[in-house]
This record gives C-alpha cells, structure tokens and sequence, in this order.
C-alpha cells in the first residue's frame, strides 16, 4: 500500500509539473499577445537576416 | 521597457545561434529512438536478414534524401524546410501538402515517443512492485514539459538534445564494445541467423519498418533560419547525422541478431534494452535504460521543435491563420505555433493506438520523401548549377534522385501490405484538404510575398 502511495505521489506530482508549465505557456502567451503590437509579432520575414532592423540581435539576450 | 507598437521597421525574427552539432542533434535526435525500438518489427516481418537488407536499402533512400535536402536546403535558408523548398520550386498547392506531411509525420512521432515515455515510466513501475500505474500522467509531461522547454528557446532546446542524444548514441557503442563483437564468446550470429523465412516478399514487407532506422533526418532542415551559417551547418550536420545513423543501425542490427532468435527480436518492445539484459550487466542494463528514455525525449523534442516551424512558416505565409506566424519578441520562437501543436499531440497521444499514430508519420514522411526526387530534378531544371550560389552540390545527379523515387515506389507496397486501409484514408484526407486549399485558402495569401529568394527567373519562364 505504502509503494503504490509513493507512485500515486509521482503520478500527482507529474499531473503537477504539466499544469504549472502549460498554465505559465498560456498565461505568458496571453501576457506577449498583449504587451505586443500584432504586427511586431508577425513581422518575421522568410529568410531574412538583416539583424540590425531586429529585435534583440543575437547574442545580446533579453529585449531592449 | 513595456512595448506596445512597432516602431517603423522593426521586427522580430528567429534568432541565428545554432551550429552544425546543434543541426546533427535535432536529425540524430529525432531517428535515435527508431534503433532503440520499432526497427526490429521488421524482423517480425521477414527475418534477420531481410531486416539487414532493409536497414540497408532504407539507408540508400535516406542518403539520398540528406544529399538532395543538403543541396536544396543549402539554398532556400527558410524555416519549414521542404515546405520553403516545395513553395520556391514546384508551387503553392504542393508546398501547402509538403507543410501538412512535415507537421503530421512529426506531431505524430512526438505523440508515439510521448507513449512509449510514458510505457517505459508505467513498466518501471511494474517491475518495481507498484500496482495500478498509469501511464497518462508520463505522456502528458513529456509533452508538455518539452513543448515548454522549446517555447523558452531553441538553443537551450537543441543544446538539451545535443547532450541526450549523445549520450543515447554512445550507449549503442559501449553495448557493442561490451559483446565483443571481435569473439564469439557473447554473439552468436552463425546460430541465430536463418536466412530469409519469408522470402523476398519478407524483405520487401520489412521495408515498411526499416524506414525506422532514419525516419526524420530530413527535420534537420527545419533549422534553416536559426543556424548561423545555413550554407555550412545543414550540410555538415545532415550529412553526419546520416553518417553517425548508418553506423549506429548496422551496430544496432549485428548486436540483437547475434543475441535473440528472430521469433522473439521480430515483436520485442525494447531490443537494445533486452539485448542489454541479456549480457546479464546490471550497469548496461541501467545505461541502456537511460539510453531508451533519452532517445525518446530527444526525439519528441525534436519534433516539437520541427512541427512547430512547419507550422509557422505557414502561417507567416498565409496558407493558415496569420496569427501563428508569430515570433516570441524575448525568446525569439514560434511561441504560438509551439502552444497550439500540445492539445494536437496530446489527442494523438491520449486517445490512438501507438501502431496507427507510427504508420500515419510513416505515410507522411513518405509521401514527402517521394516529392523530394521530383523537386530535386524540376530545382535543377529551372536553376542549372551555376545560376545561383549553393552552399552544397550533391554528386551524380539525377540518380539519387531516381534512387529515392524507386526505393519510395517499393516502400509504399511495403506499407499497403501491412496497412493498406490507413494508405488510402491519408490520401483521400489529404485530396479533401488540398481542396480545401485550392478553392478557399489561396485567396488569403499574397501571392508576391512568399517567394522570399533573391534568384534568377528560373530557364524556361
């Protein structure tokens, strides 16, 4: 009894761990749909490299 | 600093931060688990040999795809790889197919290695004493957990994979250096091998499954618009995944002929880890284990990440919703295109048999795999070497490309032998929703935009 307790906790702990990542997905999704205009965020163009027109060019971290 | 609108001209894009190991680690990655497990199905089908010469023929059409995907890729740096090269060289109606193969076959893979995950942690269990175990909370995390870590960015992604799949590959050596592949002592080959049980018609169902062996390799491309140097790193990475694959799969086939009979190998679970057992080491017994649970999070990692590129560079061309051509502005991924795939996957996880989710993936891979020998012969037609810059030209053109389409031709017989039902329901769903396509979504895409390559007007136009 006492072994299927603890494998109950794991299964519990793992339902846990999924809601809490997927409830921070959604909540920071909402949260970037907002603080963001639209078409910054779909601004992305195939292919393109032109890194000083960018957003945070690479290795720079963060956003400015 | 709170930002509300664009300034003018500003935009967010993928970030370029990847190398060619990264590109080695989302190929590798994403086929690794086929060695661990699936593979030896095609024992069951025709026997240790016929899984041999399998494994082998499915390794020509999988060089040929990595050499022709090289060179085209080389080219088209764009995320949605074979999407970006199907809409570049053959049209929209072919690119919007090529899209849905690529995000079907690896929604589907991530939702079968997101089964076995859970499989493996419930049998765990099992073996430890526990009754009742389930399996769903496992397959839930394993996709959820993954799909956050690839929302959070792609180079701690590709970097996770890197490591894992390093690990699992080196497991698959130190196992081979561990029978002593040099004596008789632990194999024995000569004993276990029994010709072709089936027949040629043996080899030619074991197909189906020696597609396991490098099924989604070709994801390597997905990675176009994140690698810093497109030109170098997506042919060396795809190129040595291939290498490192076909090596991996002949050690692989060499130690479970030489240790089970084929009857058993032909329906085991977990081969590499049986094998393992077998040598009766409580250490590899335990390395092989993390080696299987690796490779399976590695893969569905992986397809995480490929899916939801395809998915994106759709929708950033309006072949869907324009909403999911977005980029994280701080993490710099296809956030929503990442969050909208999880429910997809966890109804193929939750709620279909494991064999069917495979063979749908199988299909679709397939089906992109075929369109790659065409595209392969209309890209040099249009575009003869010379008249734009590749980063990688593939030799004797255009065998591998006729090599590719026969080894197709064959694989799909394979296929209808053993799921001939499942062949023609893809194919009548992907007839609905191309028309789908063609008479209402075009209308919304404009038309200019997509095609983004700075080339020539190609010959002939």
């Amino acid at each position: 009894m006492e072994n299927l307790n603890n494998f109950q906790l794991l299964e519990y702990a793992a339902w846990g761990i999924s809601a809490v990542l997927g409830g921070w997905m959604l909540f920071d999704m909402i949260r970037t749909n907002s603080k963001y205009a639209e078409q910054t965020l779909i601004s992305s163009r195939e292919g393109e490299i032109e890194d000083v027109l960018v957003i945070d060019p690479p290795h720079q971290g963060g956003h400015r | 600093m709170t930002q509300t609108t664009a300034i003018h001209g500003e935009k967010v894009s993928l970030l370029r931060v990847l190398g060619p190991g990264h590109v080695w680690a989302l190929g590798v990655g994403i086929v690794l688990v086929g060695e661990y497990m699936g593979w030896n199905f095609a024992v069951g089908k025709g026997g240790a040999l016929a899984a041999l010469i399998a494994c082998w023929t499915a390794g020509m059409l999988y060089t040929c795809v990595a050499m022709i995907d090289s060179e085209v890729t080389s080219t088209v740096a764009a995320a949605g790889g074979q999407y970006a090269q199907a809409k570049h060289i053959v049209g929209p109606l072919m690119a919007f197919n090529v899209g849905l193969f690529l995000v079907l076959a690896y929604t589907m893979l991530e939702a079968g290695n997101a089964i076995t995950a859970g499989y493996l942690v419930q049998a765990v269990g099992g073996m430890a004493g526990f009754e009742g175990v389930h399996d769903k909370p496992f397959i839930v995390l394993t996709i959820v957990a993954l799909a956050w870590l690839n929302y959070r960015g792609v180079f701690a992604t590709l970097t996770f994979n890197l490591i894992i799949t390093a690990i699992a590959c080196f497991a698959i050596v130190v196992l081979f250096a561990a029978v002593r592949p040099w004596t008789d002592d632990v194999l024995k080959p000569a004993e276990l091998l029994t010709g072709l049980p089936y027949g040629w018609l043996g080899v030619i169902a074991a197909l189906h499954f020696g597609l396991w062996f490098y099924l989604g390799i070709e994801g390597t491309t997905q990675a176009a618009e994140e690698v810093r140097s497109p030109a170098r790193a997506l042919p060396l990475g795809t190129m040595t995944g291939m290498i490192t694959l076909l090596v991996a799969a002949t050690m692989t086939w060499y130690i479970c002929v030489g240790l089970m009979p084929w009857e058993y190998l032909g329906q085991a679970i977990t081969p590499l880890f049986d094998a393992a057992r077998l040598t009766g080491s409580l250490w590899l017994m335990v390395f092989l284990f993390v080696g299987t649970i690796f490779s399976t999070l590695a893969s569905a990692n992986g397809c995480i990440n490929d899916a939801s590129r395809a998915w994106f560079s759709m929708g950033r061309d309006r072949y869907l919703p324009v909403w999911f051509g977005a980029v994280h502005p701080v993490y710099r991924t296809p956030f929503r295109s990442i969050v909208f795939l999880v429910p997809v996957a966890l109804i193929f996880a939750l709620g279909a048999p494991l064999d069917q989710v495979i063979t749908f993936s199988i299909l679709s891979g397939l089906l992109g795999y075929t369109f790659m020998s065409f595209n392969m012969v209309m890209f040099r037609r249009k575009w003869p070497l010379g008249s734009i810059r590749r980063g990688y030209v593939h030799p004797f053109h255009p065998l591998p490309a006729i090599v590719l389409f026969l080894i197709c031709s064959i694989t799909y017989f394979a296929v209808f032998l053993g799921y001939g039902t499942q062949l023609v329901a893809m194919m009548v769903f992907y007839i609905i929703v191309s028309a789908w396509f063609a008479f209402h979504r075009y209308k919304y895409v404009k038309r200019g935009d997509q095609f983004t390559m700075a080339w020539p007007r190609p010959v002939g136009y």
